[in-house]
């Protein structure tokens, strides 16, 4: 039974930790707003730019529908009026609501970026731990070769020699894109279609994180194979299965899940070249776009959402590492 | 051709067309054309938005008053005929009958004048320039047009291509806040094609407009605009069929050899006789050495202009000899020629005391590489090299977009390259770069480099307004020569860009204006 005292403790806590957070974004805001325009030229230059005509009315009456004109600190007051309202604001480039224009791509970028992170942990962290396990062994020895040329392989050539050789060469795979476009398909055929633009962008983005992985959880299992209490359960006599699941894997996790969780923010941001190489219509191209066009409003919008998501995924970091690991729960010690 | 022969002509051209373009032999209905776009234009309302992509995809959306051939003369677009009154002054259109906008709606003379005189004067650049010398225009019955202009301006027949002049419905527009109109996203012209589906970041997919007014076009069924960001997978999709037109700078220069082999396509650099587009290395002449006319005639020389054109161009570009390209009107080729010699370019240096230290060094210059793609960070490292021959160091500094046009616009820059669009005529698209009167800080692409000389101003102004094509000739010839004496930018080539396309698309280039082009009458056979 949770006493009075303790619900309120609790609900101080609560109102404490919401009014940091709001801090903390608005904080974040206002760093990604001065960030953004210490960047040279702005919209109104970039549309004259691109269109090869220009004249003063055309970057007045640009710069009047964006509210350039108006002094910085209004323009910036106004911009964290907005956040408050959870307002993200219009795009000046595209025209439609900066919210609309994220939702539209984040499907497909997570899509891209989830399935190439969860392959590339799954299959980064067996090899890994099988390499580690089998240390200086054969079996170590091409892994870790392997490892270190998916790790060094610039990640748009390989996504071009896929095409080369799977699309162009072969015929196998779509080239490019999210669909077959101007085809009806049953929602399965759909889905069929859909896996099947993604082999080849899924197979080069996990590629580099595989890597990654694999290479972290060898070196982190031979050290914690080297660790006492590995030896003392061994002393024990606890079987090899049993020591490998229940004692090394789980310590031996504990480095991969935090750079997991590190670059777990990235893949909300999507993976910009990957995008780029097989024209697949995700919030990373949308990103880079938008900076190239000096899109204020998009791409404060973007970076507000990525920097919420990854005070979030900071926080399941967090839990993961106490589900992992007990001792490193909050007054455990 | 004097004044009275060139409204015969312009008569007569009129009432040589045709009543109705009709379908010839062997035109079959049917097909769907996949090409490219990029990058990914803003919204597709040509009138609002002038950048090439938006032009390209605009262009078989929205249509204008007339088309131009590669010879560049005019050519029947949404007007059947024309008329130039003797005195230059009035201008009359006489419209096709039957024409719709993507919405049922009738297109009439109205929405001609509404669109010249209200829309595009207020968001159009290019248009606004144009339509400011027009006193009047008029409406008299739904198919006539008249414009009747302050003085006269001879290349008024020039500034009626699809993207100087697109045609908005009034019934949309009139009243409303042109930029902010939610039918914008709509995209409602009168072009062979409307827009059907727009999925971001993915495609653009353009079907038939079926009430078309000239008779059985357009032929394709349909036209899908493929957002691919990165230019090695454009070729790839042309390589394996995956799109059928490739035009602009889809695919990088060094990539359009290979197209040449490959047997079901077709590689050509026509349908860009009216944009022309020319370049040139562009030098501050506000700044020492750049303000001595001795040092940009070096600059002339010490470029192998050919080997720039062979080498980063892979040929697609020819050297430009002068402010005019070969393929605009009034262009002189027996100016004075720069030829490819250091030792020309080091007395220059040496004559204007501009000499080498003792490591041979003279000047250190700053380079801004324009974000216009692979070729022009190619042509920075050719012109470093150039540059290093004569003992300049060229310090190439590389920018984006937004930041280029900052330091070139507000002048803050020492030597960049750049290029416009000649749009067929010199009053047109030659003489922004260098009349005093263009120079204006924060404008790009007007005269930037900041080059004056009264002469100069005095031969464009007066061959602008001069009827006469002998004497506009006479006129801009002495321009091109003062010009190429005193070299207010290296000129180095006029591009060719390729429009590769799958040998069973027909009729892809049909005149000056190439990819922007309706594309009505292309068909699949």
């Amino acid at each position: 039974m949770i006493r009075l005292g303790s619900a309120a403790t609790i609900g101080l806590m609560a109102l404490s930790r919401i009014a940091q957070l709001v801090a903390v974004i608005l904080l974040i805001a206002t760093f990604n707003f001065v960030l953004v325009r210490a960047a040279p030229g702005d919209p109104a230059q970039v549309m004259a730019g691109q269109s090869g005509a220009s004249d003063p009315k055309l970057l007045e009456d640009l710069r009047k529908e964006y509210g350039l004109d108006k002094p910085y600190a209004v323009q910036l007051a106004s911009y964290l009026g907005r956040v408050v309202r959870l307002d993200l604001g219009y795009s000046y480039r595209q025209r439609r609501a900066v919210v609309d224009l994220i939702l539209e791509r984040l499907p497909a970028t997570l899509l891209l970026t989830v399935t190439a992170f969860c392959l590339a942990l799954l299959i980064g962290t067996t090899l890994g731990a099988l390499a580690g396990l089998a240390a200086g062994s054969v079996l170590d020895t091409v892994f870790t070769v392997l490892s270190l040329v998916l790790y060094a392989t610039p990640v748009f050539w390989l996504g071009l020699m896929l095409v080369l050789v799977f699309s162009v060469t072969l015929g196998w795979l779509p080239p490019f894109g999210y669909e077959t476009i101007n085809v009806k398909l049953s929602p399965l055929e759909h889905a069929l279609d859909i896996a099947k633009h993604m082999i080849m962008p899924v197979t080069s983005l996990a590629a580099i994180y595989l890597a990654i992985y694999a290479r972290l959880m060898r070196s982190s299992i031979i050290e914690v194979a080297q660790q006492d209490f590995i030896k003392t359960a061994r002393a024990k006599g606890l079987s090899g299965p049993s020591i490998v699941v229940g004692h090394m894997l789980r310590n031996a996790l504990v480095p991969v899940v935090t750079v997991a969780g590190m670059q777990a923010g990235a893949l909300v941001g999507g993976a910009v070249v990957i995008e780029t190489v097989f024209a697949w219509p995700g919030l990373g191209r949308l990103t880079f776009d938008a900076l190239l066009q000096r899109d204020y409003p998009l791409l404060l919008g973007i970076f507000l959402i990525l920097s919420i998501v990854v005070i979030v995924l900071n926080l399941l970091t967090d839990l993961i590492y106490r589900l992992i690991d007990p001792r490193m729960t909050t007054g455990a010690a | 051709m004097n004044r009275r022969e060139f409204t015969q002509a312009m008569l007569a051209a009129g009432a040589a067309i045709p009543f109705g373009i009709t379908r010839a032999a062997g035109q079959t209905r049917g097909g769907t054309l996949n090409t490219i776009i990029q990058p990914e234009p803003p919204l597709l309302v040509t009138a609002f938005n002038q950048q090439q992509p938006t032009l390209t995809l605009g262009g078989k959306i929205y249509e204008s008053l007339l088309k131009y051939g590669a010879d560049l003369k005019p050519m029947p677009g949404m007007a059947q005929s024309w008329e130039i009154s003797p005195d230059g002054l009035t201008y009359t259109f006489k419209l096709f009958p039957n024409i719709t906008f993507h919405d049922g709606k009738p297109m009439t003379s109205e929405d001609v004048v509404f669109s010249c005189m209200k829309v595009l004067t207020e968001t159009h650049p290019r248009a606004r320039q144009n339509f400011a010398r027009v006193a009047s225009a008029e409406a008299p019955d739904p198919l006539t047009v008249v414009f009747k202009l302050k003085q006269p301006f001879a290349p008024f027949l020039g500034c009626f291509d699809c993207t100087s002049a697109p045609i908005v419905p009034k019934h949309i527009y009139e009243g409303t806040d042109y930029r902010k109109n939610p039918l914008n996203d709509k995209a409602i012209g009168t072009g062979p094609f409307k827009l059907k589906e727009w999925v971001r970041g993915s495609h653009v997919h353009l079907v038939r407009h079926e009430g078309y007014y000239l008779k059985d076009q357009p032929y394709l069924d349909e036209i899908i605009y493929r957002i691919i960001p990165d230019s090695a997978s454009r070729a790839l999709a042309l390589e394996n069929g995956t799109v059928q037109l490739a035009q602009w700078t889809d695919v990088e220069f060094f990539d359009v050899q290979r197209f040449k082999a490959q047997k079901n396509l077709e590689v050509t650099t026509k349908g860009y006789e009216y944009f022309a587009p020319h370049q040139w290395l562009e030098m501050n002449n506000r700044i020492a050495p750049m303000n001595d006319k001795r040092f940009r005639q070096a600059v002339m020389h010490l470029i192998d202009r050919d080997a720039l054109a062979k080498r980063v161009y892979f040929g697609s570009a020819k050297v430009a000899t002068g402010p005019i390209s070969s393929k605009t009107k009034f262009y002189d080729g027996k100016v004075k020629r720069y030829d490819y010699s250091i030792d020309k370019a080091k007395a220059l240096l040496d004559e204007m005391g501009l000499k080498p230290d003792t490591n041979g060094k003279r000047a250190e210059i700053k380079y801004i590489v324009p974000p216009y793609g692979e070729s022009y960070q190619r042509a920075g490292e050719f012109f470093r090299q150039s540059f290093a021959r004569v003992g300049i160091d060229l310090v190439l500094v590389g920018t984006d977009m937004a930041g280029w046009a900052e330091k070139v616009g507000n002048w803050d820059y020492e030597m960049t390259q750049n290029l416009l669009y000649q749009l067929g005529d010199p009053a047109l698209g030659v003489s922004r770069t260098y009349v005093s009167s263009n120079i204006k800080k924060g404008i790009l692409f007007s005269n930037t480099e900041g080059y004056s000389n009264p002469e100069v101003d005095r031969l464009f102004d007066e061959a602008a307004v001069t009827l006469d094509e002998a004497k506009r000739l006479e006129l801009y010839s002495k321009v091109q020569q003062i010009l190429v004496e005193d070299v207010p930018v290296a000129w180095t080539l006029e591009l060719e860009y390729p429009i590769i396309y799958d040998k069973a698309f027909k009729n892809i280039v049909s005149t000056g204006i190439g990819s922007h082009e309706t594309f009505g009458s292309v068909y699949k056979s």
